[in-house]
């Protein structure tokens, strides 16, 4: 009780005398990254959560290529259940001469059966919840395609043959997908108006759906009865496998980002370590006198815990608002890729904080606090007597056990946490002792040029550990924000480098057999050669050598996914240009044997297949075995139209097929477009430089919120090194004065720490520039296999980025040892 | 300066040696001394600068330990005990003015003075502090901080706190070394002043002979033995 009074009274001055503001920043910066990402990730998770259980806008949904058989229906009638209908494909929907390629989903009268639909009335406006869908005539459309196509509620939109009034701007719908909904933003239409587009004909790729709803037993009941009749291509949905997928998602999604949340932790530890020495060091004498005084050693570790807490649930407070503001910031980021209507952020995200910052007080700066017991109270007549250093084995136990702990919080995982433990401390030690190595390499630059910078850059050599550490802290910052930066502008800019110049930039799909001459007809009128197109028949695999394919064992998880998604199958005499064969044999020409089939290679290792092996396809009703004859590369990034599965010829070509093309079409051909989505209002053009630039749009945003969350990383360097400043203060002090009292100028002494900071700073930017170049070397290559360019912007922003922000946070930092009269230091040194 | 000693032994130092180790080998700064101080009487350590004065402070208060020898402080022997449990005694029966005042500079004037009335646990310890800087003449700037106050006024605070909690013994180093001679003499007058009103035993050390004269007894330090005691001499 005592020692909290007395820890108490001397806090406020404590606070005012801004001795202690490194280490409170340290704290705030740890909680504020971990409170930021928790705040968002949180916020994600609950929409999440609570759109899983509307995320089929129905409690089963069916969902088939081909029209809902009406007996379906019928049946669900018969359960008393309530049922909804909806139709989804993609379209391109014109304003006057603009144009956008948008998902058209057409719902009936009682969509939907669960959630509810919100629209607005104007961009941006207030959300009103309605149980209504768009009125015959009208539509309701995503805020991104009114932007896209400049036209506001009121306006007409051409969709396929019918001209539709846009009633509202369409806000939320239960089965929307929760990210990256702008690549094709929806139309919701009444699907009373679609035989007016003229949009839906035989082979279109349309995704028919029966919503149901209503009582649990008469949902089972009614799926009982439906399940045996239904058609393998029939995708049914319950609300638990929804949940299941999206939480799942959003769960990686959080450990991704807490994981970057960790690193600016760690760093702020080190900031803590730090000054937590200085927190030490500077109450000792008080220690001393206590003890003098006749306190216990308990009454000093008591009074100096009570303390260190106390900073601590300021640092935590300040932390949460820092946190609480930043989550606003990035939300406003990725607005555009993430739901704008999060519920607001729970307490969780706080108390993890919370327990992260204790724990990393009592790992980093509780050792340094524990020592003052062992001040020998005779420093009160003799100034030079010292507590002995705490242990190093301690100081290493006690903050390698935080790190573990507060790793495991955000890994959750044993085996994992070893691996990244382990990772750690490698690449801690690789930084330190390159830190190390620099330093020694500018103590060599120290001769010749002048009293400043010799003593700058004897500061740097002789405080030799604390240099690196303030090195690769720093460093370590600006390596992932340099990383990130060339993410964003240079991976996506050297990929579309590699792609040739005449590659194809638009994709036909939907092109129905008697439309291919008029559509050739119509590029050849306007000069362009006409596109080669390729058939394409809707089909899903039943079995692989006689087992069923839904309870077969894969070598991979992916191989599932590939065995029970809708195949897309083509046949072909020749091997395509963009493919290259690498196992079996291509059939002749003229082939019109058994049906074969060339497999693509990594679609084959996931499926698990050999050459000669037997898949089953079911196709229109009909089951066709095809035995594989070869395995293919595909190179994707030509951007023609290319299968995982191409058939030999013959094999299918009785299907009802529908037919894709790609071609490369010029800026000043945009014309030939228009005329053919007019005359062709089905097929569906893709623009893939429409849809680059909104990929690029998508991970601009991502890397961009990313490296936000990377700034708390930046701002722990800064921390790390005022608090190396901070410990060396005295002495710098004392320097100054001591160089100034010898006739230094103020400008000289100046100039020294300057080129102190600059050093540091410069070091800092080169192990930034190679890191981060190095990475960037590593993941151009071995993740997407692209050629590494260099990239001299990462040289140029770590160099002048380092030396720059040191030399102006060192400055700051060390300012007041620069500025304290020379007469005054000697006088109390 | 009129003795007030009782016969009652409060500090007791039997064959009293200190070494340390230093680079250059083995360095003795005390060898072999002894003397008894009674219940009120005023001492002063005197002798040369590193006669071991302030080695000889910092044993009798039990902030180190000798390499040789016992001491008793009211009647507890100091050096068969912890450093929890000298601290122990400190807190009950000792009080310390020293050279640079040592006060606490996150705490302000009455809570450097409530700070040993705390610790060893007294009761109404806001109420006597205030009392005791009155009588030292602070009670105008009792919630200044340490960096507020002039030397004497922090002196005046040491003093305050010295008294504070009615030490058995007050041990005073150097009280007079950073101030002025006109504010030393000032603050020497109060201190000798309230060991009187109080009848604690002081044990001062300076090398300023006129501040030694004030006292009952003086003994002397000559690298590290005692050259001299006047009571002995008496």
């Amino acid at each position: 009780m005592k020692a909290l009074v007395f820890a108490l009274r001397s806090f406020a001055r404590e606070l005012r005398s801004g001795e202690v503001i490194v280490l409170l920043s340290a704290v705030a910066l740890a909680v504020g990254a971990l409170t930021a990402v928790g705040f968002l990730t949180d916020r994600i998770g609950k929409a999440v959560a609570r759109q899983a259980n509307e995320v089929l806008a129905a409690d089963l949904r069916l969902r088939s290529p081909d029209p809902i058989p009406p007996e379906w229906q019928e049946a669900a009638e018969r359960y008393e259940l309530q049922t909804a209908e909806t139709r989804t494909f993609p379209s391109v929907v014109f304003a006057g001469e603009d144009s956008s390629l948008a998902t058209i989903k057409a719902v009936s009268e009682t969509y939907p059966l669960r959630g509810s639909v919100r629209i607005s009335d104007r961009l941006f406006g207030e959300q009103i919840e309605v149980d209504r869908i768009p009125a015959s005539g009208t539509v309701w459309t995503d805020g991104a395609l009114m932007a896209r196509l400049g036209v506001s509620v009121g306006d007409s939109i051409e969709v396929g043959d019918a001209e539709l009034r846009i009633d509202a701007v369409l806000t939320y719908r239960p089965d929307q997908s929760i990210g990256f909904a702008s690549l094709a933003p929806s139309v919701l239409v009444n699907i009373t108006d679609l035989p007016a587009t003229a949009l839906i004909n035989e082979g279109s790729r349309v995704g028919y759906a029966l919503l149901v709803a209503g009582d649990e037993t008469a949902v089972d009941d009614f799926y009982a009865e439906v399940e045996d009749q239904l058609p393998d291509s029939v995708r049914v949905r319950n609300r638990e496998d929804s949940s299941e997928r999206a939480t799942n998602a959003s769960g990686r999604a959080q450990q991704f980002l807490s994981l970057t949340a960790v690193i600016s932790v760690l760093l702020s530890a080190v900031a803590i370590a730090m000054s937590a020495r200085r927190f030490a060091h500077r109450r000792m004498d008080t220690v001393a006198l206590m003890k003098s005084l006749g306190a216990s050693q308990r009454f000093v570790i008591t009074a100096s815990s009570y303390q260190l807490l106390m900073l601590g649930i300021v640092g935590i407070a300040v932390g949460t608002l820092v946190g609480f503001a930043a989550e606003r910031i990035l939300t406003s980021m990725l607005a555009d890729l993430i739901a704008n209507d999060l519920p607001p952020p729970g307490l969780g995200p706080v108390r993890l904080a919370t327990g992260s910052a204790l724990i990393l007080l009592a790992g980093f700066a509780l050792p340094s606090l524990i020592q003052l017991r062992n001040t020998p109270p005779l420093r009160v007549l003799r100034h030079d007597e010292m507590p002995p250093p705490p242990s190093r084995l301690m100081i290493a136990g006690t903050s390698l056990l935080a790190v573990a702990v507060l790793l495991y919080g955000a890994i959750g995982d044993v085996r994992m946490l070893g691996i990244v433990l382990g990772g750690m401390l490698v690449v801690s030690l690789v930084l330190y002792i390159a830190g190390r190595l620099l330093v020694a390499l500018l103590g060599r630059f120290r001769g010749g040029v002048g009293v400043a910078w010799r003593y700058g850059l004897a500061n740097v050599s002789r405080r030799g550990r604390d240099s690196a550490v303030q090195m690769v802290a720093f460093g370590l910052g600006l390596t992932v924000l340099l990383l990130l930066t060339f993410v964003r502008t240079d991976l996506l800019a050297s990929w579309r480098k590699t792609l040739d110049d005449d590659a194809p930039n638009h994709f036909l799909i939907n092109v129905q057999t008697h439309e291919r001459t008029s559509i050739a007809d119509i590029f050849e009128r306007n000069g362009i050669p006409a596109p080669e197109f390729v058939p394409l028949v809707r089909a899903r695999m039943t079995t692989i050598n006689g087992e069923d394919v839904k309870t077969r064992e894969y070598p991979v998880k992916d191989g599932e996914w590939m065995a029970n998604r809708e195949a897309n199958l083509t046949w072909s005499s020749s091997l395509s240009d963009s493919n290259e064969l690498v196992a079996g044999e291509w059939w002749p020409t003229d082939y019109d044997g058994e049906p074969l089939v060339s497999v693509e290679e990594e679609a084959a290792m996931e499926l698990g297949v050999e050459l000669g092996d037997k898949l089953t396809f079911l196709i229109a009703g009909q089951e066709i075995e095809l035995q594989i004859a070869s395995f293919r590369k595909v190179n994707w990034d030509s951007f023609k139209p290319n299968f995982f599965m191409v058939l030999s010829p013959g094999a299918i070509e009785q299907y009802p097929a529908t037919f894709v093309s790609s071609l490369k079409v010029g800026d000043d051909q945009s014309d030939t477009l228009l005329q053919l989505v007019r005359a062709h209002p089905s097929v569906s053009v893709i623009d893939l430089d429409a849809i680059l630039q909104q990929v690029k749009g998508i991970i601009d945003k991502a890397t961009l919120a990313v490296q936000a969350v990377f700034m708390f990383t930046l701002a722990a360097g800064i921390a790390v090194l005022f608090a190396a400043v901070q410990s060396t203060i005295d002495e710098r002090r004392f320097e100054s004065a001591m160089l100034r009292a010898l006739g230094a100028r103020r400008r000289t002494v100046l100039s020294g720490v300057l080129t102190e900071f600059a050093a540091l700073g410069f070091s800092a930017g080169l192990l930034a520039a190679t890191g981060a170049s190095i990475l960037a070397a590593l993941i151009s290559v071995s993740v997407f296999d692209l050629e590494y360019s260099f990239s001299p912007m990462i040289w140029v922003l770590g160099l002048t980025g380092g030396t720059v922000l040191v030399c102006l946070s060192g400055f700051i930092a060390a300012r007041g040892a620069i500025n304290a009269p020379p007469a005054d230091v000697l006088r109390t040194a | 300066m009129s003795s007030q000693s009782s016969n009652e032994a409060v500090l007791v130092a039997e064959r009293v040696s200190k070494q340390v180790i230093s680079p250059e080998g083995g360095l003795t700064i005390l060898s072999n001394v002894g003397f008894t101080i009674f219940s009120g009487e005023s001492v002063a350590i005197t002798g040369a600068s590193g006669a071991g004065k302030s080695t000889l402070l910092a044993l009798l208060a039990g902030l180190d330990l000798p390499s040789e020898g016992r001491i008793w402080l009211n009647g507890n022997e100091l050096t068969a005990l912890d450093e929890d449990g000298r601290a122990r005694i400190r807190a009950a029966s000792v009080g310390f003015v020293f050279q640079s005042f040592h006060l606490v500079p996150s705490l302000n004037a009455l809570e450097n003075v409530m700070l040993p009335l705390e610790l060893s646990g007294a009761e109404g310890s806001r109420k006597k502090a205030l009392d005791i800087i009155e009588q030292v003449g602070l009670s105008e700037r009792w919630s200044h901080y340490p960096a507020q106050l002039s030397g004497g006024e922090k002196q005046r605070v040491a003093i305050a706190r010295a008294f504070a909690t009615q030490p058995a013994v007050l041990f005073a180093d150097e009280p007079t070394g950073n101030l002025d001679s006109r504010t030393g003499e000032r603050i020497m007058d109060l201190m000798f002043e309230l060991n009187r009103s109080s009848s604690t035993t002081l044990v001062l050390v300076t090398h300023d002979q006129s501040l030694a004269d004030r006292c009952d007894r003086k003994i002397e330090l000559d690298a590290g033995l005692l050259v001299s005691d006047s009571k002995a001499a008496a």
